[in-house]
């Protein structure tokens, strides 16, 4: 087993805490003068995105994660997985519904995600954060209703609905924002 | 200056800091002058690297021997005091691997003096003295004199914790600590020898944020365990206690003062206890400074001796939150 010790802690180090991954954020060592130095850290778990804090008495070591990050290309899904693929190799990784997670509203195929991965299993797949979709229904707008920041709702072609202006018709390619879900512009 | 302030070749010091850094040298070697106190110079490289269980020496070579940087000037002073016998001071770089943050850089000034004669009540009077004279250097809208406070560890942690720290175990830290809702370190156990980290970590916790942010505070009367290089005495209420200070501002620690232990003998048994210490943390052992032994044997005057960080005070002095911008160049771009 791996380990790293506190005075090898730094930003983007992948540790073990609560028995999930977790990539270092922010490391403080606290020292009162002349006395035992203690590290605080903040980290972000890299399964659920919540973020910990956890102080450690400096020497101390703690777990290390052996997690690693590949830019992979959407290829579809069986219902069950949804298949990735790594550009370079053509090697193929098969993700579940955890991993892939709220990324399934954005993927139609071809999108490049990254793809974490915890001892060589997908964990999180994080899709592009602009992706353009085409609206596959939604009602007209209202001639002439030019009320600024009006929205309604919009059904996109991988069935996630945005709300978007009133001005989108059905058809239309829209860019989305994945960070939040909102609708940018017109692609 | 201010166009290449972000540049990486350039110092992040503004122009007023570094000034100011001149200013307090200068003002610093005068107040010495006018006190009759001698400035000296010590080797900044050694055969010898610090038995200390939480410092760490940097390493370094000369020809086929490891030699170490100096984590502070402190031993060889003393061997210039035991033969010279004199009112000494110096300002050099010290040098401490494994400390980088917004307090601290690997390499660091020091102010470092020793006082034949002066208890500790009365080094610590010129310590504030010295930092009453630098503190026209403040930003005017400061100016005015610094507040100065001064308690014991015993009041400060009586009245912040509500423990007495020289009759506490591990566990009524743990204790303390879970009832005031402190953070518990992962690694900190309630087994025994763990009892000065606990009072160190309730010092950061509770005891440092409790003092008021633009004052200096002196806390004196450290626990026996934690006496390092000072003499161990009595108190007033017979508790055996190290005759050891700090000297911070708001939080930050500028200064550790000792009415110096003369004593080789114990000086000695303190060494091979802190290697001890030392192997228990999976750190390697240091050789014990002889010469500095020896020193002592022959008769180290009765005297106090304190260390500031040049670099902290002068953060204190214009109010700078990081020692980045106080540094020529730190760490990052040395």
């Amino acid at each position: 087993m791996a380990t790293y010790s506190t005075n090898q802690f730094k930003n983007g180090l992948k540790i073990i805490l609560d028995n999930d991954p977790c990539s270092i954020t922010e490391n403080n060592v606290v020292k009162p003068g002349k006395g035992q130095a203690f590290n605080k850290i903040k980290a972000k778990n890299l399964r659920t995105g919540r973020v910990v804090e956890r102080t450690f008495k400096s020497t101390e070591s703690v777990e290390a994660a052996d997690v690693d990050e590949m830019n992979v290309e959407y290829l579809y899904s069986d219902g069950e997985y949804w298949h990735f693929m790594e550009p370079s190799t053509f090697e193929q990784h098969a993700a579940d519904a955890v991993a892939v997670g709220d990324a399934v509203k954005w993927l139609k195929g071809q999108e490049v995600c990254v793809m974490t991965l915890w001892d060589g299993s997908p964990l999180v797949i994080t899709p592009p954060n602009f992706v353009e979709l085409t609206v596959a229904q939604t009602d007209p707008g209202l001639k002439g209703d030019t009320a600024q920041g009006a929205t309604k709702p919009a059904t996109l072609e991988t069935g996630t609905e945005v709300k978007v202006p009133l001005f989108i018709n059905e058809g239309d390619i829209l860019k989305i924002d994945t960070r939040n879900g909102e609708y940018v512009s017109r692609a | 200056m201010s166009d290449c302030q972000n540049k990486g070749w350039s110092t992040k010091a503004s122009d007023d800091v570094l000034l100011k850094r001149a200013l307090m040298l200068k003002g610093i070697r005068s107040f010495f002058d006018a006190n009759d106190v001698i400035e000296v110079e010590t080797p900044l490289l050694s055969h010898y690297q610090t038995t200390d269980p939480h410092l760490d020496s940097l390493q370094s070579r000369f020809r086929d021997e490891v030699c170490f940087l100096n984590t502070s000037p402190e031993y060889a002073m003393k061997r210039l005091l035991a033969s010279w016998k004199r009112p000494i001071y110096q300002i050099c770089k010290a040098f401490r691997d494994d400390e980088l943050g917004p307090n601290h850089n690997p390499e660091f000034t020091l102010l470092e003096w020793h006082r034949p004669g002066f208890d500790m009540q009365q080094l610590m009077a010129e310590v504030a003295d010295l930092v009453k004279m630098l503190w026209p250097l403040a930003n005017a809208s400061d100016n005015g004199t610094p507040v100065f406070k001064s308690m014991s560890y015993q009041q400060a942690f009586e009245d912040f914790v509500g423990i007495n720290p020289h009759q506490v175990t591990s566990l009524q830290c743990y204790q303390a600590a879970k009832a005031k809702n402190v953070d518990i370190p992962c690694g900190l156990t309630t087994d025994s020898y763990e009892l000065n980290a606990w009072l160190d970590w309730l010092l950061t916790q509770l005891v440092l944020p409790a003092f008021d942010q633009s004052t200096f505070t002196f806390l004196y009367d450290y626990p026996a365990a934690q006496c390092s290089l000072a003499k161990v005495a009595m108190n007033e209420q017979q508790i055996l206690v190290a005759r050891r200070f700090e000297l911070f501002y708001g939080q930050i620690e500028l200064a550790n003062g000792f009415h110096e232990l003369t004593d080789a003998d114990e000086q000695h048994r303190r060494f091979k206890l802190e290697n001890t210490v030392r192997k228990h943390s999976g750190k390697r052992c240091a050789r014990i400074d002889d010469n500095f032994i020896a020193a002592l044997q022959f008769g180290l005057p009765e005297c106090s001796g304190v260390a500031i960080g040049l670099d902290r005070l002068l953060m204190a002095v214009t109010q700078t939150p990081n020692i980045e911008h106080v540094l020529s160049f730190s760490w990052k771009r040395s």
